[in-house]
């Protein structure tokens, strides 16, 4: 739970006490917060060159401690200070100057050191994190599921027995009149029983058939307008083309970028904000820059004119919703309601954002009250009752959405 | 029950029991009401639904739906190309800048902004001058930015042909070198500035044109204070008033301190901190009023005396004696005049000592050399009066603009360039100024839009709006301020400075020339910061530069106080008087086209969206003059010697003065804009010019009914009262024995005995285990200001409805202040009561949501949307809504409003509301509140989004919300901390601490005796009364 903690947000006042020291005075969880949020577009912690070298090691080529504090918050004053090892590595990797970090404290940097450290002798696996996103979330979508899975065992069960009962009949009833046409001592009447014949064209011109298939049918024809009417506005599965084929596979899932890293405010605000150009050009200055899906992106730029996404989630109108009460406050993972985000090569809404789903999902949370001293007085209030869930502190009231 | 006898009423037709009246008042809304001159009124009667009509609705229904399921609309998520650092979705910036208008109104401000849109103004509390709370016309202001009246860029007026800078600059400096080798005059003329850079650059632009002259004008001109002022101290400044070291206040005339007068937001909050009681302060001021027409100042007095506005100087002068014969000083001959209370006045000024102030509201500078006289025999000089830091927001010379009208009308004048002002429509000779005008060659105006000035000038170069501008200002001495931009200029605007500069041949960005300014006059005035640029930072960041002034001498009065009082002995005192004033939310005028003002009630006559003539009672009688609600108000018109007579309508003023009538200035604009254009009439061409400077006193004006009728958009009496006791109040004597005196304490009779309503309910209540948000209110704190009414109306997002709509009883306002007239005559007594209603005591009552624990309106609601939180809030829900109408009916405090019309969008409001119908008006509203549309009602949500916002903040940062870091958008815009809100669960914070030490004291909440229990609670009025 730590680690996912550590890695789903990018506060890093937040992350700095989220696990103790791991090693070299850095806390490596924290560490890899950071890392992911900052340094990973461009380098790995590996020996591998992405953009930057790979920083495995690191510690043994730069010349101190102090350099590296220097050049991380600012790189380009170090070159222009004629610092020997400095301007080694910026002529060696094609005179791309290195991002300036200059929010990011000693502490900060220490822990990324650590991270770096405990990565290359750790090496932990690649789903490791992701694994634990989910195993940390809380919401369970796959009950209802379940529930509906038997009934259909059942429902089917059924038919099966009913058609056997219905095959055992029609046989009875064939070897009845069989044996009975082979008496001789019938009367007339007997007779014409047994040998009358079913009517179909009269059976189905009888008022009851005609009633029962008209009910049907008018049911059958509400039913599928009714359903047709509840699924107004509602997008699920709303995969648009978009003007740029990013794939979200790619960057997300393979290159496992961290979320926050493109989208900016999804910690900190009510949007979780669609990237800015400037943002892409981090890494697209240098790579894949003769793509022609990337093409695109230089033309914007080159034409000052944004990139018009196509909006996949829309929220219904007159609702309130915001990121950050969701992934920073409630530490909910992305996936929670944007699905398997990181294996979509065209975002698709997989949620059906509508209220229900909405009600739903807080009557079944329990709030993250963990570490928050906003919650302790509600949590002191509840503690010997059921758990705290979203509901039973207000989460379903209407003004929290609709105002 | 305790309680006091008073009978309060809210307007005339309550009191007199108006037929129209009482069946309005059982009637919560207006049925069938449509808005005249549209189709709906001329076809109501013969357009009954059919069935065809239904058939046709039921298909258009049917198809909406189908539509509806077909493909949803594409839309578009356009991210930044290079997103600004300091920008995030969604999260609100803020910036400090400041409000300045053409009227002396200062505002240090925070502009809020979001995704690079200001869409709010709130105080800066890091400034000296105004720390707390706004005007309203701040607050308003806002809209003004995204006005579609602005001009889009230069204008070429003689070509009639929109032009660009570079053909202007051309033009115009081609002309200025003509204009200067001629040696034609060359005249700016403008309103107060207040911006030391502005000044800076205009000095610039005269030494490069020696012949130039800058000619300061105020619509609503000071000039007789600064002039008395210049005789008395040798200082022609508007006065300092620390009205929180005075224990007796006097104001005379129309000393409007606490609503129109320049530093009024400041004053209110001074005036507001003598006025609090709590248990451990049990004094408080006490504010005498002389004046002709009722104001907001007059409203707050303790006591008050309607005198005719051609006795002020009589009354400064008999004041003088009195005190003077109290103190041993010299008499000075004036015809003996009593008035009541000014004996009282007299005593307690002379006791009070530099305890007491006089202040005057007069242009006529021999009224203010008494005043000035009076407050230099009391010593209240450097006590409360400040001389040595004054303030500067007026400094109009009335002679140097009369010259100047001269000079145009003889053709003197080459090159004459207006900024911030418009004297074709404000200055008395307007029509002649405008005549004139074409007799110089070159005309250039700055302002933002083609008004009545501006249209007849060759050349328009618009200036900013003030928040797309940077600028500077010192509205008191050694108080400076920074305005910077907070949105790109939305058209081809350029700041005036620039063009001055650019014509005295500087090319250097006025920023930039800020910048220089200060670094060459201010910077040295600190120590705090070595290096320019971290000053620079440091002042931008903060709004305001508040160096420390040395402590100057103590002034001495020079003034000759005998000749001015022989000057005010004579005095004419022939036939009716018209008194010129101002609303508080229109002013001079300036503003005129923002429809948030003209919604905005005047706090005294509750009227909006007109001006219209204030007539006392007995004249009313006299004229045979009448008004309702049914038939509307009589029409009068006035005649003034020498000037075009004009009608208007008459309103029956409770408290003018007999033999005075009053009318407001601000109106009648023809060249401002949609909004503005014709409401109301012009009063400027009544007042006088004169060597004593403009007056706004008129005398020998006849009044005769004009036998048509035209309705007023008042408010006033749209909620009635019925008789309940709403207001509560008490006299400070008597609070001063018992905490809760003129509190009202029902009890309910039970088969047990009497019990306190509290005590029995239906209910189980609520039980907040989180927060429980509530709201305290003040009643002597607040002055009816306005503010916090326009504050609710750019948070919320709530509609401009217009003036008929506010005639049929659909005005929109969440939070309204109500006003009451009030007497202490018998409530049978009719003489009596007709008496008081020439002079009532009146008090404010901001009204909003209650959020009742009990909520009558949650239970009557069929489909549930209007339910209670569990944090204390009645809730209301949009979109649930369906527009029953059964929680307003049974509101008991009416305030719920419902949605007649889609505002925002239909045509018919076009004009009382074109802001909000254009893409660019909309860019003022708030994202984080839904916009109503027609059909649903509404109602204070408590800003549930600020309470929303604050609590998740508190979430990141993983604590609990502090006391006073969620404030209501009426709380942080109202200037006297009159409105406290707070977590009534936190014992630590403001409001719990409070509630603690006034629960058996002061408090009360409104019609305690039905058992709503809001979470809303208010604190008695006291007045300082013997």
């Amino acid at each position: 739970m730590v680690l996912l903690l550590a890695a789903l947000t990018c506060s890093t006042v937040w992350a700095q006490g989220a696990a103790p020291a791991a090693s070299g005075g850095g806390d490596a969880a924290a560490g890899e917060a950071l890392f992911k949020n900052n340094c990973a577009a461009c380098h790995a912690a590996s020996d591998e060159v992405v953009v930057g070298p790979g920083l495995k090691g690191v510690m043994t080529r730069v010349p101190n401690k102090d350099w590296v504090y220097k050049w991380v918050k600012n790189s380009s004053a170090v070159i222009a200070s004629g610092d020997a090892y400095g301007n080694q590595i910026f002529n060696k990797y094609n005179k791309l100057q290195m991002q300036s970090f200059p929010d990011l404290q000693n502490a900060d940097i220490d822990n990324i050191l650590a991270y770096i450290e405990s990565a290359a002798t750790a090496a932990p696996t690649a789903d490791q994190a992701k694994a634990d996103g989910q195993g940390g979330a809380t919401a369970a979508p796959a009950e209802s599921g379940l529930s509906t899975q038997y009934f259909t065992i059942i429902l089917v069960a059924l038919l099966v027995v009913l058609a056997l009962v219905l095959l055992v009949l029609i046989m009875i009833i064939t070897l009845l009149t069989k044996f009975l046409s082979n008496r001789k001592d019938l009367s007339d009447d007997d007779r014409e029983l047994l040998e009358q014949r079913t009517d179909i064209g009269k059976l189905l011109q009888s008022a009851v058939v005609k009633g029962a298939v008209l009910i049907i049918a008018v049911l059958l024809l509400g039913k599928i307008g009714l359903d047709s009417v509840m699924r107004i506005g509602i997008a699920q599965g709303y995969a648009p083309k978009q003007p740029i084929a990013y794939s979200h596979k790619l960057h997300a899932g393979e290159y496992k970028i961290n979320c926050a890293y493109c989208h900016t405010s999804v910690y900190k605000g009510k949007n979780a904000s669609i990237p800015s150009a400037n943002i892409c050009m981090n890494c697209h200055s240098v790579i894949k820059n003769s793509s022609p899906e990337i093409k695109k992106l230089y033309t914007a730029i080159e034409n000052n004119q944004p990139i018009e996404w196509i909006r996949v989630h829309n929220l219904p109108d007159h609702a309130y919703f915001n990121h950050s009460q969701h992934t920073n406050v409630g530490g909910l993972a992305c996936q929670n309601c944007h699905g398997d985000i990181e294996k979509m090569e065209v975002v698709e809404q997989v949620a059906p954002l509508t209220m229900g789903w909405c009600i739903d999902c807080h009557r079944k949370t329990e709030v993250n009250t963990k570490g928050n001293a906003y919650y302790d007085k509600l949590v002191a209030i509840h503690a010997s009752k059921e758990p705290m869930k979203v509901a039973t502190i207000g989460g379903i009231e209407c003004s929290k959405c609709h105002y | 029950m305790e309680g006091n006898n008073k009978v309060y009423w809210k307007g005339l037709e309550e009191l007199s029991n108006d037929i129209h009246f009482v069946k309005n008042a059982e009637r919560e809304f207006p049925e069938g009401t449509p808005l005249p001159g549209t189709e709906a009124a001329a076809n109501a009667d013969i357009m009954p639904a059919s069935r065809r009509d239904f058939l046709k609705v039921m298909g258009f229904g049917m198809a909406a739906v189908t539509l509806a399921a077909c493909e949803a609309p594409v839309k578009k998520a356009i991210p930044y190309l290079n997103k600004p650092e300091e920008i995030e979705a969604s999260i609100a910036n803020y910036y400090a800048s400041t409000y300045v208008d053409t009227d002396g109104d200062y505002n240090s401000v925070l502009v809020k902004t979001r995704e690079g849109r200001p869409i709010k103004i709130e105080p800066n509390p890091l400034s000296g001058v105004t720390p707390a709370g706004t005007s309203a016309r701040a607050q308003a202001s806002l809209l003004s930015l995204y006005d579609l009246e602005r001009l889009k860029g230069p204008f070429n007026g003689k070509e009639k042909k929109a032009t660009d800078w570079k053909s202007v600059d051309a033009a115009i400096g081609q002309q200025l070198q003509q204009v200067a080798s001629s040696g034609k005059a060359i005249r700016i003329v403008s309103s107060t500035i207040i911006s030391p850079s502005t000044k800076a650059a205009i000095k610039e632009f005269i030494a490069k044109y020696p012949t130039a002259q800058h000619v300061t004008y105020d619509a609503n001109s000071s000039a007789g204070i600064l002039n008395a002022n210049q005789t008395s101290f040798g200082k022609a400044v508007l006065p300092f008033y620390n009205f929180d070291k005075a224990e007796v206040i006097v104001g005379i005339g129309n000393a409007d301190f606490l609503g129109t007068s320049p530093g009024s937001t400041t004053y209110s909050a001074l005036y507001a901190k003598t006025r609090k009681l709590g248990k451990d302060k049990k004094k408080m001021s006490r504010h005498y009023q002389f004046e002709s027409t009722l104001s907001s100042t007059g409203a707050n007095a303790d006591y008050r005396t309607p005198i005719k506005s051609s006795q002020e100087g009589l009354v400064a002068a008999n004041l003088y004696n009195k005190i003077a014969k109290k103190l041993g000083a010299a008499p000075v001959s004036a015809p003996a005049l009593d008035v009541k209370g000014l004996d009282d006045a007299a005593n307690e000024l002379a006791s009070a000592k530099s305890a007491g102030v006089v202040v005057a509201g007069s242009n006529d500078p021999n009224v203010q050399t008494i005043v000035n006289a009076i407050n230099n025999l009391l010593g209240s000089y450097n006590t409360i009066i400040d001389l040595n830091a004054p303030l500067t927001l007026k400094a109009g010379d009335d002679t140097a603009m009369a010259n100047f009208a001269k000079e145009l009308s003889q053709g003197q004048v080459g090159a004459v360039f207006f900024y911030n002002a418009n004297p074709v429509y404000d200055y008395p000779t307007g029509k002649q100024f405008g005549e004139d005008l074409k007799k110089a060659s070159l005309k250039v105006s700055f302002s933002d839009r083609m008004d009545e000035t501006t249209s007849l000038c060759d050349y328009v170069c618009p200036d900013h709006n003030f928040l797309e501008a940077w600028n500077d200002a010192e509205p008191r001495t050694g108080y400076f301020s920074l305005g910077q931009p907070t949105i790109n200029p939305i058209f081809q605007t350029r700041a005036a400075q620039q063009s001055l500069l650019a014509w005295a041949g500087n090319t250097v960005e006025y920023d930039k020339f800020i910048q220089s300014y200060w670094r060459t006059n201010l910077f040295s005035l600190q120590s705090k910061y070595s290096s320019f640029k971290e000053f620079w930072i440091h002042v931008l960041h903060d709004g305001v530069f508040e160096p420390k002034n040395a402590p100057v001498a103590a002034v001495s009065f020079a003034g000759d106080v005998n000749a001015a009082a022989a000057a005010v002995g004579k005095a004419g005192n022939n036939g009716i008087e018209l008194v010129l004033y101002q609303k508080i939310g229109i002013g001079n005028g300036a503003m005129a086209n923002n429809p948030w003002l003209q919604e905005l009630p005047d706090p005294i006559s509750r009227a909006c969206w007109d001006n219209y003539l204030t007539v006392s009672h007995k004249m009313a009688s006299e004229l045979g003059l009448t008004q309702s609600e049914e038939d509307g108000n009589d029409l009068v018109t006035v005649e003034i010697p020498g000037k075009p007579a004009i009608t208007l309508p008459a309103l029956i003023q409770p408290g003018q003065a007999e033999g005075t009538v009053g009318l407001a200035l601000g109106y009648g604009r023809e060249k401002a804009g949609k909004a503005a254009n014709n409401v109301g009439v012009n009063a400027y061409p009544f007042a006088s010019v004169s060597a004593l400077g403009v007056g706004y006193v008129v005398n020998g004006v006849k009044v005769t009914k004009a036998g048509e009728k035209r309705k007023i958009a008042q408010v006033q009496t749209h909620h009635t009262i019925m008789a309940r006791p709403i207001v509560q109040e008490a006299k400070l004597s008597e609070y001063q024995k018992k905490a809760n005196a003129g509190r009202f304490m029902p009890k309910v009779a039970t088969s047990e005995g009497k019990k306190k309503a509290t005590d029995i309910s239906l209910w189980h209540g609520h039980k907040y285990q989180n927060h429980s948000w509530g709201m305290v209110i003040d009643l002597n704190s607040c002055t009816g200001c306005g503010s916090c009414v326009v504050a609710c109306t750019v948070e919320n997002n709530v509609p401009v409805v217009g003036r008929q709509e506010v005639i049929n009883r659909r005005e929109m306002h969440w939070l309204r202040i109500d006003r009451y007239y009030s007497s202490d005559a018998p409530k049978d007594d009719v003489k009596a009561l007709e008496e008081a209603s020439a002079n009532p005591e009146v008090v404010f009552q901001p009204m909003l949501c209650q959020h009742c624990n009990n909520a009558p309106c949650e239970t009557v609601c069929p489909v549930l949307a209007t339910t209670h939180s569990s944090e204390g809030l009645n809730q209301m829900t949009y979109n649930r809504c369906f527009g029953t109408r059964y929680c307003a009916n049974n509101c008991p405090y009416k305030v719920r409003r419902f949605n007649w019309f889609n505002y925002t969008n239909d045509e018919r409001f076009s004009d009382v509301n074109y802001m909000s119908q254009t893409d660019l008006g909309k860019m003022v509203l708030n994202p984080d509140v839904t916009v109503r549309t027609r059909g649903v009602m509404e109602k204070c949500s408590m800003c549930v989004q600020r309470i929303q916002e604050g609590k998740l903040n508190a979430k990141k940062e993983r604590r609990r919300p502090v006391d006073g870091e969620i404030a209501m958008a009426c709380e942080s815009a109202c200037s006297t901390g009159a409105i406290l809100f707070g977590d009534m669960n936190d014992p630590e914070s403001r409001i719990s601490k409070l509630i603690a030490e006034e629960t058996e004291g002061r408090m009360f909440q409104v019609l305690e005796e039905i058992n709503t229990r809001p979470q809303v609670s208010y604190l008695t009025k006291i007045r300082n009364k013997a």
